[in-house]
């Protein structure tokens, strides 16, 4: 098992005759992801790494039954894009695209939550099943994929693209391999977030252990913690926190668009508090996150 | 971007939601001339970007001109949280049976716009909100749907208003929920709302803070004179202004979002994520960085160079680290070649040099060939971030 993604999938790539998205639908082939179509507008009729081309999504849906959407267009036209997905009954979607203004990003999940349409990100690297396959340009190419991240029990859901892969790669060092990792995305608004995602892992068998990377700012991680409280989450749950020194800065912005201490709100301190208060572990070091997930799983 | 009052009721104006009579004013004689012209007694208000500025001075009544240019003169020459004043606003003087809070932002957990309402204005609303939580009213928003009349009345009602203020009320948190909407806001807020001694219903104040994201589809701004500028919560250091300025050599990639610290230990680390953790990482195990930065988006080889310089050149520096998750995109051979020809254009031996490199990723094969070449002893993807933070504090505590 694993959660969001599986080999069953069947991707459709909008934006797909974009420099980067071209780059990455090759990755996902490699990672043997079964890429079914593409859609750029106005485009329809080319091929990207042998994939067909389209102007509009429903001809993806009708033609090969698209069912998984990433999207990589310019931030101006995302809303669109996603919209047309959902509209086409595209089951999950993931917004690679970043700088999305929230206007935007809360249309798009409005919609998302009346059709039941998954979203993960905007800002989002993807979303790999290691030996299954991956959606975006999360590992980057097929080699260096498959050094980073290997089968196995731990589920990961990272607020950044880049410490997925470290994390992943962190573990498989330690022979410890992964079930599902996640870029839920490093905006201030993103679609699923810790707490819609650890139900799926808990469901899921193959996870034993979840693994969060958290950054200062925003609410999932305190969202994440009342959730484990009030519904006495049964997997265990290890969190690291990235930023701990944005604390002593507050109204400066750091790495990701959602990664700013205000008001005294957001700061690394309350979640690490809300964390212990729910029970899960906080790593200090990369290096004690590796011994209390090997305690976990012992 | 945060707006200036004086913008803000631009905007205010345009939309309908009444605000007092207003001037913009640059010096004390101005200031003068006004209040000859208005007849009225005025209110003088220093026009900056941060708040507070009633409790630092910053806002003075006065009944005719020649009192108002002395408060004038009073308030130029005031620097309110940094912020030297260079414009004040001069306006009628309002005088208020009832301060009201009205404010949107968005609620970032339940993903949507949410609405504020007091009967407790013209104080800052998170201090009213730890007192007294029982006057604050919070409305979530439909952005699709904005206010409707009733969600204004229930606001209205709970600023304390009744029969017809409360319909003006109701009107203008319609109006404000518009501007919000149509403006890309982060927050809108109108604080005070005041309701004047002959019952109108007046925006005293307004702050709006626009979305830097959503800026480019804004070109109205410019007709209304709002210039469009980024907002900074310090002053920035040279050295950060010179890393902004290598940043914007091209388009592809960051390396140049600088912080600059004042320790020994030079960085030169990335991405987004991955830079918090290293400078955690960093300090964690004693470390004294001299900056922080992100370099990420695979930039060129030349900013990565002159991002190196930069660094390098910093009085004080002890050593470099460069250090980087398992790169998706950032190609590890060009931040290899950048730092080495950062090395070479200093004159600086790269194998004699108290350089820690830690990298992995794309084309690791062949950023790990240059560095050899180099005899820059480096780090791959078998140690952790952490390993090599700790390592690159033991480079420069074993430093003679």
């Amino acid at each position: 098992m694993s959660i969001l993604i599986d080999e069953k999938i069947r991707v459709l790539v909008q934006g797909i005759t974009g420099r980067e998205a071209a780059l990455f639908t090759k990755y996902m082939l490699d990672y043997s992801t079964n890429v079914v179509g593409g859609v750029t507008p106005g485009k329809g009729g080319q091929t990207i790494h042998g994939i067909p081309v389209f102007d509009c999504v429903s001809d993806v849906v009708k033609e090969f039954g698209a069912n998984t959407s990433i999207i990589s267009v310019p931030a101006a036209f995302a809303k669109d894009a996603a919209l047309e997905a959902i509209d086409s009954n595209i089951e999950l979607i993931v917004i690679f695209t970043e700088r999305i203004p929230k206007k935007d990003v809360v249309l798009i999940l409005d919609f998302a939550e009346q059709k039941g349409t998954k979203v993960i990100g905007p800002n989002s690297l993807g979303i790999i099943s290691p030996g299954k396959s991956k959606v975006g340009a999360i590992g980057g190419p097929q080699i260096e994929t498959k050094k980073s991240y290997m089968i196995g029990p731990v589920g990961i859901a990272s607020t950044s693209g880049g410490m997925t892969t470290e994390l992943a790669n962190l573990l498989t060092s330690n022979e410890i391999g992964q079930s599902t990792c996640i870029s839920v995305g490093g905006d201030p608004i993103v679609g699923m977030t810790f707490r819609e995602l650890l139900p799926l892992f808990e469901k899921d068998i193959q996870t034993k252990t979840i693994v969060l990377f958290c950054e200062p700012g925003g609410t999932q991680e305190e969202d994440a913690a009342r959730y484990i409280i009030e519904y006495s989450y049964s997997k265990p749950v290890i969190a690291f926190i990235g930023g701990r020194f944005v604390d002593d800065m507050p109204g400066m912005r750091f790495g990701h668009a959602g990664v700013i201490v205000q008001k005294g709100k957001g700061t690394a301190k309350g979640k690490i508090e809300a964390f212990k208060r729910a029970g899960i572990l906080v790593a200090d070091t990369l290096t004690q996150l590796v011994d209390y997930v090997k305690e976990s799983l012992s | 971007m945060k707006l200036y009052e004086y913008e803000s009721k631009i905007i205010f104006k345009k939309e309908g939601i009444p605000i007092p009579e207003s001037y913009l004013a640059s010096t004390p004689d101005e200031v003068e001339k006004i209040v000859e012209n208005l007849k009225k007694e005025v209110a003088i208000k220093a026009q900056i970007l941060a708040t507070g500025r009633g409790k630092a001075g910053g806002i003075s009544f006065a009944k005719n001109p020649k009192e108002a240019k002395q408060l004038a003169r009073k308030i130029f020459s005031l620097k309110i949280k940094g912020f030297e004043v260079r414009k004040v606003l001069v306006e009628e003087r309002l005088f208020p049976s009832a301060e009201l809070f009205l404010g949107i932002t968005y609620d970032l957990s339940q993903k949507t716009p949410v609405v504020i309402s007091s009967s407790l204005g013209g104080i800052d609303i998170n201090e009213i909100a730890k007192k007294y939580p029982e006057k604050v009213f919070t409305l979530p928003v439909n952005m699709v749907w904005g206010i409707q009349n009733y969600q204004g009345k229930l606001l209205a009602k709970n600023m304390g208003l009744k029969s017809k203020d409360m319909f003006k009320a109701a009107g203008i948190a319609v109006k404000l929920f518009n501007i919000f909407k149509k403006y890309d806001c982060d927050l809108a807020e109108i604080n005070p709302l005041i309701l004047t001694q002959d019952g109108k219903l007046i925006a005293a104040d307004a702050h709006l803070e626009l979305e830097q994201e959503a800026l480019y589809r804004h070109k109205e701004l410019e007709q209304l004179e709002i210039p469009i500028r980024k907002d900074s919560p310090r002053i920035p250091t040279k050295f950060e202004i010179e890393a902004e300025k290598i940043d914007k050599i091209d388009h592809r990639g960051v390396a140049g979002r600088v912080v600059e610290f004042d320790g020994n230990l030079g960085l030169l680390i990335g991405g987004g994520g991955a830079s918090l953790t290293i400078f955690d990482a960093i300090r964690y195990h004693g470390g004294k960085p001299a900056n922080y930065c992100e370099i990420g988006g695979n930039p060129t080889v030349k900013k990565v160079k002159e991002l190196t310089k930069l660094i390098l050149k910093k009085p004080g520096i002890k050593g470099l680290a460069v250090i980087t998750n398992v790169l998706n995109n950032t190609r590890v051979d060009l931040v290899a070649r950048g730092v080495i020809l950062a090395m070479n254009e200093l004159d600086i031996k790269p194998s004699e040099y108290p350089i820690l490199f830690r990298s992995a990723g794309a084309y690791e094969e062949d950023g790990y060939r240059i560095l050899k070449k180099y005899k820059i002893k480096y780090m791959d993807r078998s140690y952790s971030i952490d390993q090599a933070a700790k390592a690159a504090v033991e480079m420069i505590s074993n430093l003679k």
